[in-house]
């Protein structure tokens, strides 16, 4: 009889992830592993959505916010429906809604979940880690012009700072100001402004 | 699926209730007033999915409230607002 412990599929989804050692996390495998074993959903297709998931970047909401910058009917139709705008440009969402908040000379618009961490991950990929953190989470609600200046952001009393807390089934982007002194850019220049902090709302001037 | 029972820009204000089970109403709107900013469309509601009562779906709006309403000592100016997403049954008309 064999001691070998078998290591199955549910174990090396991702080879580069350590070892579960807290309860919380052999919870989490115990319960992907009978999601497997029940039917579903496969190996293949939870490979597929976190390569889906880590192939997403700010450049997409760079990509949007050029096309909203230099077509006004795009952008107008972008600021209405955002899902449905971004998927035309070819971007699966996956089943998201999706939210574009357009800054302008007077409001400056700034997200964050405080109950949990959710972001525009389908579109952007990954959050920041600050983004995530308590600090952030908690503090950007109550006090986010103090927030947005630690981040550099300095703001006058007469722009309106919205603060947009994610807390059920929309995501939302923020849609940077376009910078004067970026007449004429292609779009490569212009994309090449475009920061990640800038769709989050913590930054609010792009360097020109 | 029924009509929107409020309105955009109607006055709403969020219940101040604590359902012993998971729900997406953080405690610090609670009992707070706010405006309808916008209808957000129909949503798998948490409180009953969690409960294992399938997916029962509700109606969903976004509810922006004045910051210096929400935080007594809000260092900020009067025209700052926070957006937040309410579903129906968490909501009553007010004034």
């Amino acid at each position: 009889m064999s001691d070998h412990h078998e290591h199955d599929h549910a174990r090396t989804f991702q080879p580069d992830h350590p070892e579960p050692t807290s309860d919380a996390a052999l919870v989490g495998v115990a319960l992907r592993e009978l999601l497997m074993e029940g039917g579903h959903y496969t190996v293949e297709e939870e490979q597929a959505m976190i390569a889906r998931m880590q192939g997403a970047s700010p450049e997409n909401g760079a990509t949007l916010v050029v096309r909203a910058w230099t077509d006004v009917d795009f952008k107008e139709r972008l600021l209405a429906n955002g899902a449905e705008t971004i998927k035309e440009m070819g971007f699966d969402l996956l089943p998201t809604e999706f939210t574009v908040l357009e800054n302008t000379q007077t409001i400056h618009n700034v997200i964050v979940c405080t109950l949990c961490s959710c972001y525009p991950r389908a579109l952007l990929g990954m959050s920041p880690a600050w983004y995530k953190s308590k600090n952030y989470r908690s503090r950007v609600v109550r006090e986010p012009r103090a927030v947005l200046e630690e981040f550099g952001v300095d703001l006058s009393d007469d722009v309106e700072v919205r603060v947009h807390d994610s807390t059920a089934e929309l995501r939302y982007m923020v849609l940077p100001q376009r910078p004067s002194g970026s007449d004429g850019w292609s779009d490569e220049k212009l994309m090449a402004i475009v920061t990640r902090n800038s769709l989050i709302g913590t930054q609010r001037d792009l360097n020109v | 699926m029924s009509q929107p029972r409020f309105a955009t820009g109607q006055r709403v204000r969020i219940a101040d209730r604590t359902p012993p089970i998971h729900h997406r109403v953080p405690a610090y709107a609670k009992g707070h007033i706010g405006t309808i900013e916008r209808i957000c469309g129909i949503h798998g509601q948490p409180e009953k999915f969690i409960r294992g009562d399938g997916v029962p779906r509700e109606r969903l709006y976004r509810v922006s409230i004045s910051q210096t309403d929400l935080w007594p000592a809000y260092r900020g100016t009067n025209i700052d607002r926070l957006d937040i997403e309410i579903f129906e049954h968490w909501l009553e008309p007010a004034e």
